[in-house]
């Protein structure tokens, strides 16, 4: 690890805090639309980020070609979001505005995202809103017919739209739609099963996509004169987590290592609210909606040796402990510190289920009082799920709980127009590091894939497209660079089938999510960040001799698709550990044990710290580059939700 | 438990496919379909033996990526679950499983249990949207919708695209799948504009894609793991008569 001198600079525009964007707007250089038809644009990733960059770019008359691994674009993993997603939309009338949504947001990330983007994320969330509604998106409404709101952590006012329990698959819907009627007019091609394996660059610039196709294992070529990522977030890093099977960082990872940067790798949310683990069979760990914290209310047993079933404990034996420790916020706490919180306890001794490892969320008190009619309107369908998996009716009994792996606040690093360092190369979504800090609010990802997607690149990629000079304009996929990509990804597949060792590619990315989790998860410090460097090190090894692979690269080959993935996944891996080796502070998810406050919370250090860590691709091991982080508008101050 | 598996192995699209036996011991009951299948096709790997080759994503339910038949029913003996979402402790132990991949002619067999199911995302795109230009539209709140209209209409949104309503269908009918989003876009005010001409266009696209008439005998409601009510067709058929 080598820190560079250099910083990295985010473009922000001039001007006051709220009219930056609109500047920026005012400013961009615009393609005139009889020339849009020229250009071309590749979006890896049909998510809401991707589906709404594709479908806008489609509609404005650009030529998009997108990818994605599902069989088709509606699966991808936003289409798993439950809970809601936020806007400053006021309807409540509860005190809500832009600035505060903002300053939730910016507080939230414990002060280490840019004020500009996070601004410019809370000015663009009604919009977010009104286009929904447009496109049929059934957000849940009053009795009068106006919509609903309710609450998600870390927040005191009520700005979260939603649709049941299923927010997220009726946004994806929205913007698979409008997708796939840019489909039907011939605006875009859709590949689906086909997997990014390498991004190809010429001359510094981004030139196009090698990918292979996941059903025939054939390896093609595709040349645009942009290439969006958005390619969504590698928290399956961790094995075990709430994300879908095929979620990967390698798009991200092929793309770093052709020079794009990539920012706070490390800084992951383990959602503090998800099925626990009960055994070696599992293969994820189911999310329970952050929106159960509504009304469900945390605890565990007072007593150590408890050994009741938790119905027959009463009031005063159990410790609601996110209520005893943050009454302002009690069980909407932020993510960071309700998972914190409830490894404390479970640690302590004090976790429930047969591996003492989870805590209860318990709806008794809701059911008295709201009664179950009302209950099951609010969360029927997660409280199905959780039976279906469980086998548990948790209108009876409480959930049993436990954090889990989920989102990626860290990703690429892109500037305020959302591009990387590699000019032509724009990343989106959660496949981005970008607005959420080191702590990522709830329902707040939803709005950001959205808001990229429908409204920022919408400006600000036409703005690149119209500055390429005459030279940059002809784009083909014949060339050396092209040639040589392909050619390492051929002998990749081949080398990889080849190994025939002894040991599954799941073998190996179990023990990597352990290792990952126990070292470099909920809590980190500096021997054990070195010690999981060492370990890493030596796993990378053991899978480059001893993977076994059946099959030829030739074909469908469902194990040389995940090997791919954890091949990068051993490399990501190690470059989290060195981002949180080398992060000498506290700061939301990214709690050292050294670094803590008299009452075990996160002690910052903005003296020393205020940056985003870059890190720039090196095969012996990567080099940091600052980004400052410059506050104008707001003063970092310790974040309490006491 | 123990179980007897009886899975179809299809090497590619057009090789012949067989049955063949497999057994799995040691299988905790919490263990989800999926992951006992995880669990044979390491041990096949293990052995050097291709695995088998199934679709599946989010493995909770919501992404419609997973499915086949299970003992001749759609996701398996549950009503209204996903294969992903069905455990081991819904079989008897030492049970016989037959698994095979949804059967239709729109749905091709690629590999061993996964088909091609591209046919339903050509249905959405004839017109299963409603045509707004991204980016701008009028503020949400300025036409209220009643919330009886917005939860009619989410009942029919919530379909995840699975195609178990046409695995299970003798006549491999898409006509819940097309219903559903016809009806959940018509029972909403920005809907109903394009409403007409929306259903004509999904009825036909469906039939020329191969996909069988609707005979009402109710077995897709039965499976949908989203329990969309088969009287959405009613309501289609309806329409798409009169226009
Ligand atoms: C269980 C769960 C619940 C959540 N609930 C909420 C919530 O209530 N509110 C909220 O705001 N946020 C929530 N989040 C977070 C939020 O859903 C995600 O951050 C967001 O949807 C990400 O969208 P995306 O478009 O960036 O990525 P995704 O939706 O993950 O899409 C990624 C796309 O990239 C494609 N892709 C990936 N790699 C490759 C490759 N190498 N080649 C080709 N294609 C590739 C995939 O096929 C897919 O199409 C939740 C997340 C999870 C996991
Ligand atoms: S894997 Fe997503 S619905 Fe089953």
């Amino acid at each position: 690890m080598e820190t560079s001198h250099s910083y990295l600079r985010a473009k922000i525009p001039e001007g006051p805090l709220e009219e930056k964007w609109t500047n920026y707007k005012r400013n961009a250089r615009l393609v005139s639309p009889a020339n849009r038809s020229s250009y071309s644009v590749i979006v890896v990733g049909t998510g809401l980020a991707g589906s709404s960059a594709a479908a806008s770019l489609a509609e404005m008359g650009y030529n998009v070609s997108t990818f994605c691994f599902q069989d088709s674009p509606r699966r991808a993993h936003s289409v798993a979001a439950q809970g809601g997603v936020n806007a400053a939309k006021n309807y409540q009338n509860d005190g809500d505005s832009i600035y505060r949504m903002f300053f939730d947001t910016l507080k939230g990330g414990d002060f280490r995202a840019r004020e500009a983007n996070v601004y410019r994320l809370a000015e663009c969330s009604g919009h977010l809103i009104d286009q929904a509604v447009a496109q049929g998106v059934p957000f849940a409404r009053e009795y009068s017919g106006y919509l609903n709101n309710r609450s998600f952590g870390g927040v005191q006012v009520s700005r979260t739209f939603y649709a049941r329990g299923q927010t997220g698959q009726q946004l994806l819907l929205g913007a698979y739609q409008a997708l796939m009627r840019q489909v039907h007019l011939g605006k875009v091609t859709s590949y689906t099963r086909h997997e990014m394996l390498d991004l190809v660059v010429k001359d510094g610039t981004a030139k196009g996509i090698i990918v292979r196709n996941l059903d025939t294992g054939a390896i093609t070529r595709h040349a645009a004169h942009a290439v969006v990522l958005a390619s969504g977030g590698f928290g399956k890093i961790f094995y075990l987590s709430t994300l879908a099977m095929g979620c990967n960082g390698s798009a991200i990872w092929r793309a770093h290592k052709r020079g794009a940067l990539t920012a706070c790798p490390s800084w992951t949310q383990i959602h503090p609210t998800c099925l626990p683990q009960s055994g070696t069979h599992q293969s994820k760990l189911t999310l329970m909606s952050e929106s159960l914290r509504n009304d469900g209310r945390i605890w565990v047993p007072a007593r150590l040796d408890e050994m009741r079933p938790p119905a027959a404990i009463p009031e005063d034996e159990r410790d609601y402990y996110l209520e005893r420790r943050y009454p302002a916020f009690g069980n909407l706490a932020p993510r960071d510190i309700a998972s914190r919180a409830a490894k404390e306890r479970i640690d302590a001794g004090f976790g429930v289920g047969p591996l003492k490892n989870a805590v209860y969320l318990d709806f008794k008190d809701a059911i008295s009082k709201q009664g179950v009619e009302e209950v099951k309107k609010k969360y029927g369908n997660l409280f199905d799920m959780y039976e279906k998996i469980t086998g548990v009716n948790a209108y009876a009994e409480p959930m049993k709980i436990s954090p889990a792996a989920h989102f990626s606040m860290g990703g690429l690093w892109v500037d305020y127009e959302l591009s990387t360092t590699v000019p032509g190369l724009f990343a989106i979504g959660e496949a981005n590091f970008s607005d959420h800090g080191a702590n990522r609010l709830g329902a707040n990802s939803l709005l950001q894939a959205c808001v990229d997607g429908y409204y920022i690149l919408p400006y600000t990629l036409p703005h690149y497209l119209a500055g390429l000079s005459a030279e940059d304009r002809a784009i083909s996929v014949d060339g050396p660079e092209f040639e040589v990509a392909e050619q390492e990804i051929r002998e990749e597949v081949q080398r990889l089938t080849k190994i025939k060792g002894t040991r599954t590619v799941d073998d190996f990315h179990r023990v990597l999510g352990k290792l990952l989790y126990d070292y470099c998860g909920l809590s980190r410090s500096s021997t054990g960040l070195l010690e999981a460097i060492a370990k890493i090190d030596s796993l990378k090894k053991e899978f480059q001799e001893d993977v076994l692979i059946p099959g030829t690269p030739d074909r469908m080959n469902d194990e040389l698709e995940k090997a791919t993935r954890v091949a990068d996944y051993l490399d990501i891996a190690r470059q989290m550990c060195e981002d949180a080796l080398t992060r000498n502070e506290s700061c939301g998810a990214h709690f050292r044990e050294e670094f803590q406050t008299s009452t075990g919370e996160a002690a910052r250090n903005d003296a020393e710290f205020a940056f985003i860590s870059c890190w720039r691709y090196g095969k012996n091991g990567s080099e940091m580059v600052r980004e400052p982080l410059e506050f104008e508008y707001v003063k970092p101050t310790e974040r309490s939700y006491k | 438990m123990n179980f007897l598996l009886k899975i179809w192995r299809q090497p590619s699209p057009d090789s012949k496919g067989r049955l063949v036996s497999y057994s799995v011991t040691d299988i905790s009951p919490d263990t989800s379909f999926l992951e006992m299948l995880d669990t044979l096709n390491e041990s096949l790997v293990l052995k050097g033996e291709e695995p088998i080759a199934f679709d599946h994503d989010c493995r909770e339910g919501i992404c419609g990526q997973c499915g086949f038949m299970i003992n001749g029913r759609a996701h398996g003996p549950l009503t209204h679950t996903t294969t992903c979402t069905l455990h081991m402790r819904s079989f008897q132990d030492k049970e016989t499983i037959i698994v095979e991949p949804f059967r239709a002619a729109a749905f091709p067999v690629k590999k061993d249990l996964r088909v091609d199911r591209s046919a339903l995302d050509k249905i959405i795109m004839a017109g299963g949207y409603i045509s707004v230009r991204t980016g701008q539209a009028p503020e949400a709140n300025s036409i209220p919708i009643s919330s009886e209209a917005v939860e009619g209409a989410f009942d029919a949104a919530a379909c995840i695209g699975c195609g178990a309503c046409v695995a299970s269908c003798k006549n491999a009918s898409a006509a819940l799948f097309t219903a559903a989003k016809i009806s959940h876009l018509a029972q909403l005010p920005q809907g109903q504009i394009e409403h007409k001409k929306r259903t004509r266009k999904l009825v036909e696209t469906a039939d020329q894609l191969g996909f069988g008439a609707c005979s009402n005998t109710g077995a897709c409601e039965v499976e949908c793991p989203q329990q969309i009510s088969i009287g959405h067709i009613a309501l289609m058929n309806q329409e798409y008569w009169k226009s």
